[in-house]
């Protein structure tokens, strides 16, 4: 069992999460968690991202809403590098991260050490078809961050225990309702203990029924002070749990601010319809 | 016991006597007397037999997951010599593969006097290293074709959520990519195993001597036709029930069916 200083030179990538939590809740609040400047992005000649800017502080909550194709999505997956942006510019934790020219990256490590940090939970959960539940949750602490293998499993346990699947760490995810998985893919991202997490429409793809179960876990996880950016179009949910609503339009932030300001007085006409046509 | 019950219906049990009684009229009137002869060197011949199914199936499959991989992602100067590799291996048959090793490449080697005084050459001039090769690339050239598929066919969010927690690209092959791929064609890597061990008889055809060639040696010693060839036809069906067996163990350890 490879030790957690041998592997890897960077002691933010080596942490073991129990000290890494540490280090986040003691982290000066204030301190920016995420930072994007006038992010463009671009598929073949179709403009996504016309120059979005957003700041998530620490223990922030942000909730990004809009229309289909108002590339919210895809502002998500920009921020751990999923897509490449055209430009602009990324800061997480204070670390900017490389780009080259063309918004490639110009430092493959350091994506990879900074995506450590940020874990995404995806519309269709992603989990890995071929593990159980707790091989998920294991995988990534113990392959990619080094952590000894029992205190993997011990952490994936309470994990599961707190997302309620405590006695489904043998299954797997194919035999699992929607709920149950995403439940589970929230699981597998607490158990990097992330310094942010992003969560790309987390509840679309569960029928109604489902809807609420996950929403609790994530209700949870906003009370206890984990930064968040949330694609969301569960409307109510946003305006409860989040510090800041985002409201995306045709790739630029159309009006952004506190919930209560976005959702009860909105500014904008475009967002007045579009509250209007999703409630 | 359930199964033994559904043994016992009239129809399974007409069968079971029928063939109860042609393996006793085999062994009671058929000409056995030359098997403890010969059953030395039919050990011997289906030693050879498993252990060349076995490394070329082993050593083809490590050369399949770079063909396959070079041909699902790979540029294209990885990509189009894999592909040409598997398209000749697949369109031309394995019988003048083996031959065109043996006879082309084994009859070259001798002349060059460098590899006859090679370490190389007390194996070189034997018959079985030419099998073996033949018999690997063969594997490989269809099993690349496989993997390619298996490499594709994998979904890119299984992909893309290890590549958001930030995990190295070869830790995604080893850990993710690769498991999913293979559990994906199983049954297909099952079938074509057995397909590989029913290939293995034409290497007697240049003088390997593996169970077939002992069947053969048997007619031609003894005369005897029949006897050797159903002999030989059971313990082909015995190895690729076993195959099969397996590869099904294989597949029951994935989600298909544990809940």
């Amino acid at each position: 069992m490879p030790t957690a200083a041998s592997a890897d030179p960077d002691p933010a990538a080596t942490a073991t999460p129990s000290t890494r939590t540490v280090s986040a809740a003691q982290g000066q609040s204030g301190q920016d968690a995420v930072r994007i400047e006038g992010l463009h992005k671009s598929f073949g000649t179709l403009e996504v991202l016309k120059g979005v800017s957003l700041t998530a502080k620490q223990g922030d909550v942000v909730a990004i809403i809009g229309g289909s194709g108002s590339g919210k999505s895809t502002m998500l997956r920009c921020i751990n590098f999923l897509e490449t942006p055209s430009a602009g510019k990324i800061v997480i934790d204070g670390e900017e991260i490389k780009m080259r020219a063309d918004g490639s990256p110009a430092n493959r490590r350091q994506i990879e050490r900074i995506r450590t940090r940020l874990a995404m939970v995806f519309q269709s959960f992603n989990l890995w078809t071929h593990r159980t539940l707790l091989e998920n949750v294991i995988e990534v602490p113990i392959h990619v961050l080094k952590v000894p293998r029992a205190e993997a499993i011990a952490q994936a346990r309470t994990l599961l225990q707190r997302v309620g699947l405590a006695n489904k760490e043998d299954s797997f995810p194919a035999f699992l309702s929607g709920g149950q998985q995403q439940r589970a893919a929230i699981a597998r991202a607490l158990a990097v203990d992330p310094s942010v997490m992003l969560f790309d429409e987390p509840t679309s793809a569960l029928d109604p029924e489902l809807v609420g179960e996950v929403l609790t876990v994530i209700r949870d996880l906003a009370a206890e002070g984990r930064t968040m950016l949330l694609v969301t179009h569960e409307m109510r949910f946003a305006r409860e749990v989040a510090d800041h609503v985002v409201y995306l339009y045709q790739g630029q932030i159309e009006e952004q601010g506190p919930p209560a300001e976005v959702f009860g007085n909105p500014k904008s006409d475009r967002l007045r319809q579009f509250l209007q046509s999703v409630s | 016991m359930t199964g033994l019950k559904s043994l016992m219906q009239p129809h399974r049990l007409v069968l079971m006597a029928l063939f109860g009684a042609f393996v006793l009229w085999c062994a009671l009137s058929m000409r056995w007397d030359w098997l403890p002869k010969y059953a030395p060197l039919a050990l011997q011949g289906l030693w050879t037999t498993l252990w060349i199914l076995v490394v070329t199936t082993v050593l083809g499959f490590l050369l399949a997951v770079p063909l396959g991989l070079a041909q699902a992602i790979g540029p294209w100067y990885l990509s189009a010599p894999a592909r040409i590799f598997c398209t000749v291996i697949r369109g031309t048959p394995l019988l003048l593969q083996i031959w065109l090793l043996y006879y082309g490449l084994g009859s070259l080697f001798p002349q060059f006097p460098w590899i006859r005084s090679s370490e190389l050459w007390p194996y070189l001039r034997q018959a079985w290293p030419y099998a073996v090769l033949a018999l690997t690339l063969s594997y490989a050239g269809y099993e690349g074709e496989v993997m390619r598929g298996a490499f594709s066919g994998v979904a890119k969010g299984q992909l893309e959520s290890a590549r958001s927690f930030g995990m190295p690209r070869f830790t995604m092959f080893r850990r993710i990519w690769l498991p999913q791929a293979i559990r994906n064609v199983l049954p297909t890597l099952g079938g074509e195993t057995i397909l590989q061990l029913k290939a293995t008889p034409l290497v007697a055809t240049i003088t390997v001597v593996e169970i077939y060639a002992v069947s053969s040696r048997v007619r031609a010693d003894t005369f005897i036709v029949y006897e050797p060839l159903l002999l030989l036809a059971l313990v082909y069906m015995v190895i690729a029930a076993l195959i099969g067996l397996a590869f099904k163990r294989f597949e029951n350890m994935g989600p298909t069916t544990r809940r």
